[in-house]
């Protein structure tokens, strides 16, 4: 009997020996991952990935558009067939970690699952395809939409009323400023200083000054929180306002908010919220309800909506009554029984003028507002109630093995460092290149500035138990591993593509576009 | 870590080298050290004037940023400005080659005030505990 | 509920293990007077089924049937559902900042060829990674002059999009900065001796639109000139992408920084939000520039790989010294835009310009048959105003048949008479001759 193919069984075996591999403690392996140039570098001259109707005969702009304005096609775009480019991103998309694919613990960044449903309803034609731009009459789903989800907002935050227009949390919270600086300004005492605590993100000082306030930074407590004497010896009338975030970013809740806010309203300031950690109390606490003047959360974080890589954001701001009158525009009203668009300054006097082109990040608010709907009032709850169990879990689960630097209670992160790695010569650097050999994506690390080598969790609520069991077993793994081999720990990470890139050099010897013959050494 | 004897010191780090009325500065091996490598040095214009424990000047490593103080009161004569090609010269000679500007003193009586190298050295030994 | 996965049994366990008795425990920390002594009074859950046609239904009181004749800043282009299909692979969708970039180079890398495209596209040596949108980046743009140059000042073209100026405005409001505005000639380009008069040696920059508000392809090299010989820096802000695959670059017309959004670029409308701006710049404004920015390096082994880089400019290091407050970019949008321009690439590009071109000249010649001319006499690319009389009721008229006709700019412009007829109405490779046609017709009554 002939076998015209050639193949015999025997073939599939293969050769004996190898080394066996290592399986992280998350079940992280190996794979085949393609190397993959930049589009610049692909493709031959003539391919197109696009599939257009033809230019119409007599098409002649220079007929019209002086020749000086005129460009011809764009040498270096690349020319590449449409599977060549459905590769490439293909393969890209493959060296990247997202929530889809693991566990992703980045303190105050709240990686929870971004639901799938959420992304089928945001892409309905009648979203998608709705110009900003539409006669009222036309685009009252959008404005609708857009209503409900603010008086949702409002209600879970406890305030009045809240800004949609802000395309990011740090645009949110500089409209925040803006509003607070107008306030002052028509009270007739512009003040000067914004007092800051030293656990605060790095957009709070860099807000505050594009305001033109200068920062009084306070020392927190050895107890992780604000102290009502600090701020009261720091508290006069020439400060506009204080910015607190709560919980803060060690995932302490700031037990004395409500007495600390009496101490700045009692000399005329406004207390400002970073909502950056909103998930710990939703349905639990609101902020309007603890003395909170104007404060800007995440959809991008709280409600689930992508992170898409970096962005695209969306940072709505809920504001206490005093300063409703000088929100940004556009806000969205309801007029009997239908929505309209407030743009028109002179029905908003007080307003602090527009802060980007046309509504609000329309995309983000039909996600979150889908995800608003399938929670209600007890699944919103539910969602603080179980990340602070799944962060306290992991915490009591860490203790011991890893330094905590605070002992105080912690909600729905928390804050380790390197202190007991360091006598093995092992640093919180080592510890979250090895945690990627493991298969999970490091926490927060070097953040916040009081913690010094810190290590931030934020598990959220969408993880289950034997997700956080595994994560655990891997830094358990690894503080075994600083003790027994720490020089195996600092060559990490091993597995994937690309291992401790240089990032001097790219500071140093900046190359930030492909130019051709690019050559990178 | 390197204290060089013939230099004065400041609390924030810096090192002088007093010459009659100019004085030079740089940051110390124990500042290039803690700030990792250096990307970018921030520097004044000659001619600018520089008053004793105000910032002059900036530098980065990647991920930190440090604010350079003043140690003496006075104009700014030289700058090193192969700086801004070569910033790791600071971390590879930050006493000699990574000197980073002269100035003229106006205030003499300032330079009283820094440490000498054995008090700069035991400074940073109680710091890191 | 699908997104929590604890059970009963997992929720006892790990109570267990944190030593308290209930999850109501683990926010003592919490004052009782703070804490909500009711459920939020927000609609009860609701499952997927009932969400999807609740959905549908919100959707369906948006109508969308008819390609918009509207653009004014936003632009109904054909995004290939290649785009989507990409941009929805999880590790994309799902990842977050950059900043482990071990397992992040996908991200990186699409990012470093977005900053890429967009230097492409405007003839100018850097791009960050993305900004909010194009009247932001505006916004920063004119800040990062104000930096440069050491200058308060800023002239600004009143053809620019006046959602820009308003976002200027209120960017500029604490600052002290003066903002000057130049008007626009008969033939809807800048009043180019106004701007010659405005300019001064407090100017710290020049702000044009490319193509302009009309649509009409403004004197962007004179004012550049402009600029320059007082000092000041020239922006040019862009709208519809689209214009920049057959207009030249304004990097190659002395712009010393180029701003807009790439919406037109495998976003759709989304009613306004998010879409991918984009700021552009000469090498010497790199220390001042906003946002965050990808550069090429090389691992341990020596290979070439990305990370975010010049990270000292930013908030998280420099905090109340930062260039900007900025965080976030628009890493999605600007994904989607990537995608879009690989597929396209040098021809398609150049291809789809141009028939955006004929689309403009189609929709031109169309309307002058059905007896509407143009307000402007300027040179434009797809987008022009038509003198329909009156403009709003023209509005009214065809939304009431499905059709968004456009813009009566007399809205933006109420101090300008001769603004009252005229109606500001683009068309796309979206929109077909036929419905051109038929559109004109529409418009005549």
């Amino acid at each position: 009997m002939a076998n015209p193919t050639g193949w015999k069984p025997s073939m599939e075996k293969g050769a004996e020996g190898g080394e066996a591999q290592e399986v992280g403690a998350m079940g992280a392996t190996r794979g085949l991952a393609m190397e993959e140039a930049l589009v610049f570098e692909q493709g031959s001259p003539g391919r197109v990935g696009v599939s257009l109707p033809p230019v119409p005969a007599g098409t002649n702009p220079a007929a019209e558009i002086p020749a000086a304005m005129l460009r011809p096609e764009i040498p270096g775009m690349p020319e590449m067939a449409e599977l060549e480019v459905v590769r490439h991103f293909t393969r890209l998309s493959q060296w990247n970690w997202g929530i889809d694919t693991g566990f992703y613990p980045l303190g105050s960044c709240t990686m929870k699952y971004n639901p799938k449903s959420s992304e089928a309803l945001a892409r309905l034609p009648g979203f998608a395809g709705a110009h900003p731009l539409l006669p009222s009459s036309m685009s009252q789903g959008a404005l609708e939409l857009i209503w409900k989800l603010e008086r949702a907002l409002s209600e879970i935050a406890g305030f009045p009323a809240t800004v949609m227009s802000p395309a990011a949390g740090a645009q949110g919270e500089l409209a925040g400023l803006m509003m607070i600086r107008a306030y002052h300004v028509a009270r007739g005492a512009p003040r000067r200083k914004v007092l800051i605590p030293d656990t605060a993100h790095g957009t709070n000082p860099a807000s505050a000054a594009l305001n033109g306030y200068s920062t009084v930074q306070l020392e927190s407590g050895p107890d992780g929180r604000l102290h009502p004497e600090t701020v009261a010896k720091a508290m006069d009338e020439d400060v506009a306002a204080i910015m607190i975030t709560n919980p803060n970013t060690l995932g302490i809740f700031e037990t004395h908010i409500a007495e600390i806010a009496a101490i700045v309203h009692a000399r005329g300031g406004l207390v400002y919220g970073d909502g950056a950690n909103f998930n710990a109390v939703l349905g639990v606490a609101r902020p309007g309800d603890m003395g909170f003047d104007v404060m800007q959360y995440n959809l991008h974080k709280t409600f689930a909506t992508p992170h898409g890589g970096g962005g695209p954001g969306s940072g709505p701001v809920g504001v206490a009554a005093a300063l409703v009158p000088f929100m940004p525009l556009p806000v969205v009203v309801k007029d009997g029984e239908s929505f309209r668009l407030v743009t028109d300054p002179r029905e908003r006097p007080s307003t602090i003028g527009k802060l980007r082109e046309f509504w609000g990040n329309m995309g983000m608010f039909v996600r979150a507002w889908a995800l608003i709907r399938e929670l209600g009032p007890d699944g919103l709850r539910r969602v603080a109630e179980l990340a602070v169990l799944n962060a306290n879990y992991v915490r009591a689960r860490l203790k011991g093995h890893f330094n905590l630097p605070y002992a105080t209670d912690t909600l729905h992160e928390v804050v380790f460092d390197d202190q007991l790695q360091k006598d093995d010569g092992v640093t919180t650097m080592d510890v979250a290149k090895r945690l990627i050999d493991h298969g999970t994506h490091p926490p927060t690390v070097y953040f916040p500035l009081v913690v010094h080598g810190a290590i931030m969790i934020e598990p959220t609520e969408t993880e289950s138990k034997e997700t956080l069991d595994q994560f655990v077993g891997a830094m358990l793994a690894i503080a075994e591993q600083a003790k027994a081999n720490p020089e195996a720990l600092k060559s990490a990470p091993r597995k994937p593509i690309r291992a401790r890139l240089d990032e001097t050099r790219a500071a140093r010897k900046p190359v930030l576009r492909w130019t051709p013959g690019m050559k990178v050494e | 870590m390197t204290f060089p004897e013939d230099l004065q010191y400041t609390p924030d780090h810096e090192w002088t080298r007093v010459q009659g009325n100019r004085v030079t500065v740089g940051i110390t091996d124990f500042a290039q050290d803690q700030l990792g490598d250096v990307v970018y040095v921030e520097l004044p214009d000659v001619g600018d004037v520089v008053k004793k424990g105000e910032a002059f000047g900036v530098v980065e490593s990647t991920k930190a940023v440090s604010d350079l103080f003043a140690p003496v009161s006075g104009k700014v004569v030289e700058v090193n400005s192969p700086l801004a090609d070569a910033p790791e010269t600071v971390n590879e000679d930050p006493y000699e080659e990574g000197w980073m500007i002269v100035v003229e003193a106006t205030a003499p009586k300032e330079l009283a005030e820094l440490m000498d190298a054995a008090t700069y050295r035991k400074f940073v030994e109680e710091e890191q505990e | 509920m699908r997104y929590h996965p604890h059970t009963p049994g997992d929720v006892r366990q790990m109570l267990d293990v944190c030593g308290v008795k209930s999850i109501d425990e683990l926010f003592r920390s919490i004052p009782e007077k703070l804490r909500l002594a009711r459920p939020l009074d927000v609609p009860q859950a609701t499952d997927e089924i009932s969400l999807l046609s609740e959905f549908q239904r919100l959707a369906a009181r948006n109508q969308t049937e008819h390609p918009p004749f509207v653009g004014a800043g936003a632009y109904a282009h054909h995004v290939p559902p290649a785009v989507d299909q990409l941009l929805l692979r999880g590790e994309f969708f799902t990842a977050y900042t950059p900043y482990q970039p071990e397992i992040a180079q996908g991200t990186l890398q699409a990012l470093f060829e977005w900053q890429t495209f967009v230097t492409l596209l405007t003839g100018l040596e850097i791009s960050n990674a993305s900004m909010y949108d194009g009247a932001t980046a505006t916004a920063e743009a004119v800040l990062l002059a104000t930096r440069a140059t050491s200058r308060g000042k800023v002239v600004v073209s009143a053809a620019l999009h006046p959602e820009y100026r308003k976002v200027l405005a209120t960017y500029l409001a604490s600052t002290g900065d003066e903002i000057v505005t130049v008007p626009y000639g008969p033939d809807g380009r800048t009043d180019l001796a106004a701007l010659e008069a405005a300019v001064d040696d407090r100017t710290a920059a020049v702000v044009i639109g490319y193509p302009n508000f009309f649509g009409v392809v403004d004197a962007l090299p004179e004012a550049a000139a402009i600029a320059h010989r007082a000092g000041a820096l020239a922006i040019s802000s862009t709208s519809e992408a689209v214009a920049l695959g057959l207009l030249k670059a304004p990097g190659d017309l002395g712009v010393d920084v180029a701003v807009g959004t790439m919406q037109s670029f495998g976003n759709g409308v989304n009613f306004g939000g998010p879409a991918p701006g984009f700021l552009a710049i000469r090498e010497g404004l790199v220390r001042q520039m906003p946002g965050r920015v990808a550069g090429a390096t090389v691992d341990r082994t020596g290979r070439r790989g990305f990370v975010l880089t010049l990270s000292t400019r930013e908030q998280h290091i420099r905090r109340d010294k930062a260039t900007s407050n900025i965080c976030t970019n628009a890493g999605l949008a600007a994904l989607a835009a990537t995608i879009h321009l690989s597929l396209l690439g040098k021809n398609g590009l150049a291809h789809l310009a141009r028939l955006n071109f004929a689309r403009g000249k189609q929709l031109r010649d169309a309307m002058k048959r059905a007896g509407f001319g143009l307000r402007f006499t300027g040179p434009t690319f797809n987008e022009a105003a038509f003198e329909v009389g009156d403009a709003e009721a023209v509005v009214e008229r065809l939304a009431s048949r499905g059709i968004a006709a456009g813009v009566p700019l007399s809205r933006w412009y109420p101090g300008d008479p001769r603004m009252k007829g005229a109606l500001l109405s683009v068309a796309t490779e979206v929109h077909t001759p036929e419905l051109i046609e038929l559109f004109a017709q529409t418009v005549k009554g």
